[in-house]
């Protein structure tokens, strides 16, 4: 009996032990680098594309790669939820852990600045050199992209964050011409008065980042493209007195917008001017899809134009896909790499998730009506990088500076300290 | 003697045997963890080249807890913490006395009534945020939608606010739903409490010539007093550490509802290691201050 009951003592345990290792290894799945196979065999390529249009671009985009490279095997490490949010969190354990993915998706600029200077990333000038990219995407794009003389990644698809969306039969039922062109900020509030007197939303937006969204173009309508671009580089100064008068048009555009913006986001926001309950929305490009999926026209049921004074600029964000330090099968990467850069790669892509081709050689009549216009502008304007989407300036700062915004447009700061927060949140750049 | 030297030994093999797994598991995943928070707490790491060693990085000890302590952004948090805590914490033990007190009579439907209660208990605080965000939309008059709309249906214009986006008390808005989630738990608790006093007493304290007051005030509630006291270490510790309910009503950004929690998220996605592993020092240490005595109380009654 004795012997019995110490002998089942030891087996209970082995079980505990047993079962507790079994539940910790759990999440170290995939088994490792998998057996035989060179590291052309197989890439994981880690994105938050799980939902919607950007999924049916990531399929567009693997099947080229498929026909362009048979011997890699794609295996899809898409992560879903928070908008990219926890995709970026659990990358962040990853490369932490030193376990990364053959190629992950990141916003093209300076949002790889972390990753660059914790040595997680590989310069990939030489790929550009390869796949003959120097030619392919605009000099303008490629100098920022350009880090301390290297790159960093391949831009797979452009968007533009500088877009109003408007409502034409709300303008048109307020007495406002909705073929009306803005030439600055003032015309566009004297016109966004009127909506506000008649009781309509006139400017929807949602949440911190919108918000921050909003900042950028009104700064970057305010200031000129130059000086835009020098908030960011160190020739502008945050404490000037133009940047006061850029925050002063945005406390009056906030002025114009919904009281319950915090609670939303951006979909919900130009929802609003879908269902005629705002006049206009400060929103990426990618809100073209939210009209198309119901069914709406271009010229007809919604516009778009540049935000007013920033005609002729494209303040520009991009997906775009890197090369891991240390990553399991870097061929398989080179491969996947060549196809995000290759003319096919980046049509199939772009016509499926409703972006553009970072590439100028691109057809543009194998696309929609409101991409072409963005083709034609992307070819010919003063590129500059948005702040809310990671091109102009690192995770760090974006983060101080929407919790100043936040802190501003909640009511819990004035100008002056606004602008001295924001000051204060740029100058952690370096 | 060898003999019951081993006998003894074998007495306490099996049951060390048993709970090692797990007291090593516990002592890695929990302690050293918490050892490890709390020494990345005290240096400077602020930057993911200096996580991954491609920049130098020092130890400058307790530097990050005053200059958090001391920055305005973090007060904020705290005040909010403390606020909703409060809101939390009264409305639970309140509610939750209330409705036990009702359903201690013996009465009709009980079982259902305790069910109805203590069923918010089992939705998520995500699935639930998602909905109280529509209901505590803080758009007014035309626009209004959510709680706002239900006041204007039944005439209480006035009661219409902007909930959460108030910049000084807007947090406690935040505490209803967290209010209506676990002020059933809390209604069972007592009802236990309740249930767990003899008849006897009452009978007792009636034959002496108690009147209801005088029996609640004097028999029950010195009763009850350890349940309030558990219940309000659990609810406040939860309260302390709240995070999933605030993130999906309202976003990380929003100044607003700010809370500890959440700057430690924003601090971790910003690569601020050495800040976020201080903020959740801090957070230790407040929940802390409110369990261990509990716990070294316990300890002492048991004993």
């Amino acid at each position: 009996m004795r012997f019995n009951r110490r002998t089942n003592a030891v087996v209970a345990g082995a079980v505990i032990a047993g079962l507790t290792l079994a539940a910790c290894g759990g999440d170290s799945d995939d088994g490792g680098d998998g057996g035989g196979g060179g590291s052309a065999a197989e890439v994981e390529v880690f994105t938050w594309w799980a939902a919607g249009s950007e999924k049916a671009g990531l399929d567009a985009l693997v099947n080229v790669f498929e026909e362009q490279h048979p011997e890699t095997k794609f295996v899809n490490g898409a992560v879903a939820g928070g908008a990219g949010s926890a995709a970026k969190d659990l990358l962040q354990s990853r490369l932490q852990a030193n376990d990364p993915p053959d190629t992950f998706q990141a916003h093209a600029g300076m949002e790889l600045l972390d990753y660059i200077n914790a040595g997680q990333l590989q310069d990939v000038s030489l790929l550009y050199d390869a796949f003959d990219l120097r030619e392919a995407f605009p000099a303008d794009l490629i100098e920022r992209l350009t880090h301390d003389g290297k790159i960093y990644s391949i831009p797979s698809n452009i968007h533009r964050a500088n877009v109003v969306w408007a409502n034409p039969a709300v303008l048109e039922e307020n007495g406002i011409d909705p073929d009306k062109t803005y030439a600055d900020l003032d015309e566009w509030f004297a016109d966004l008065d009127v909506l506000q007197e008649a009781g309509v939303t006139p400017l929807s937006v949602a949440t911190a980042w919108t918000q921050v969204h909003l900042l950028e173009t009104i700064l970057l309508s305010t200031l000129g493209a130059d000086a835009y671009t020098g908030l960011w580089e160190g020739e502008t100064d945050w404490n000037g007195p133009e940047v006061t008068e850029a925050l002063e048009n945005f406390e009056q555009a906030m002025s114009y917008t919904n009281g319950d913006r915090d609670g939303l986001d951006w979909p919900e926001a130009t929802q609003m001017v879908i269902d005629g309950n705002a006049a206009f929305n400060v929103m990426g490009d990618w809100a073209v899809a939210a009209f198309e999926e119901q069914g709406k026209e271009l010229g007809t049921d919604f516009t778009a134009f540049p935000v007013p004074g920033t005609d002729g600029v494209f303040d520009f964000l991009a997906d775009s896909f890197t090369l891991p330090e240390g990553a399991p099968h870097p061929d398989g990467a080179r491969n996947w790499l060549e196809t995000v850069g290759s003319l096919e790669g980046q049509t199939a892509f772009n016509k499926a998730k409703g972006s553009i081709p970072a590439r100028v050689d691109a057809d543009p009549a194998e696309f929609s009506a409101y991409q072409q216009t963005a083709i034609e502008s992307f070819g010919q304007d003063t590129i500059v990088s948005s702040l809310a989407h990671g091109a102009a300036a690192p995770v760090a700062v974006l983060n101080a500076v929407s919790d100043a915004t936040s802190k501003f447009t909640a009511g819990a700061s004035d100008i002056g300290t606004f602008q001295s927060e924001l000051a204060s949140a740029a100058a952690a750049t370096s | 003697m060898i003999k019951t030297a081993k006998k003894a030994g074998r007495k306490a093999g099996a049951p060390l045997l048993l709970i090692a797994p797990s007291l090593i598991l516990v002592g890695i995943f929990v302690y050293g963890l918490i050892g490890a928070n709390f020494k990345t707490s005290l240096s400077d790491v602020h930057t993911a080249g200096q996580a991954t060693g491609q920049a130098p990085a020092g130890t400058v000890w307790l530097d990050n807890y005053f200059d958090l302590l001391g920055s305005e952004a973090f007060q904020h948090s705290l005040k909010n913490l403390f606020l909703y805590t409060g809101v939390f914490l009264g409305g639970t033990m309140l509610m939750g006395f209330l409705w036990a007190w009702l359903l201690e009579r013996p009465m009709k439907g009980e079982g259902i009534f305790r069910s109805v209660y203590l069923f918010p208990m089992a939705v998520s605080f995500v699935a639930s945020g998602v909905v109280w965000r529509w209901l505590l939309n803080s758009n007014q008059d035309q626009s209004a939608t959510g709680l706002n709309r239900l006041f204007q249906m039944i005439g209480l214009d006035f009661l219409q606010n902007n909930w959460w986006n108030n910049v000084d008390y807007g947090i406690t808005a935040i505490a209803i739903p967290a209010i209506w989630q676990l002020s059933g738990y809390v209604m069972a608790l007592f009802l236990a409490g309740f249930r767990g006093i003899p008849d006897e007493l009452r009978e007792a304290a009636r034959v002496d010539g108690a009147t209801t007051w005088q029996l609640y005030r004097h028999v029950l509630f010195p009763q009850l007093s350890p349940i309030a006291l558990s219940a309000l270490i659990i609810i406040g510790h939860m309260s302390l550490k709240s995070f999933d309910l605030i993130m999906s009503i309202s976003k990380p950004a929003n100044y607003q509802t700010k809370v500890p929690a959440v700057d430690m998220y924003v601090f971790k996605s910003s690569f601020d290691y050495a800040n976020a592993a201080a903020v959740g020092s801090i957070l230790l240490v407040l929940v802390a201050l409110v369990v261990v005595p509990y716990l070294v109380r316990t300890n002492r009654k048991e004993k």
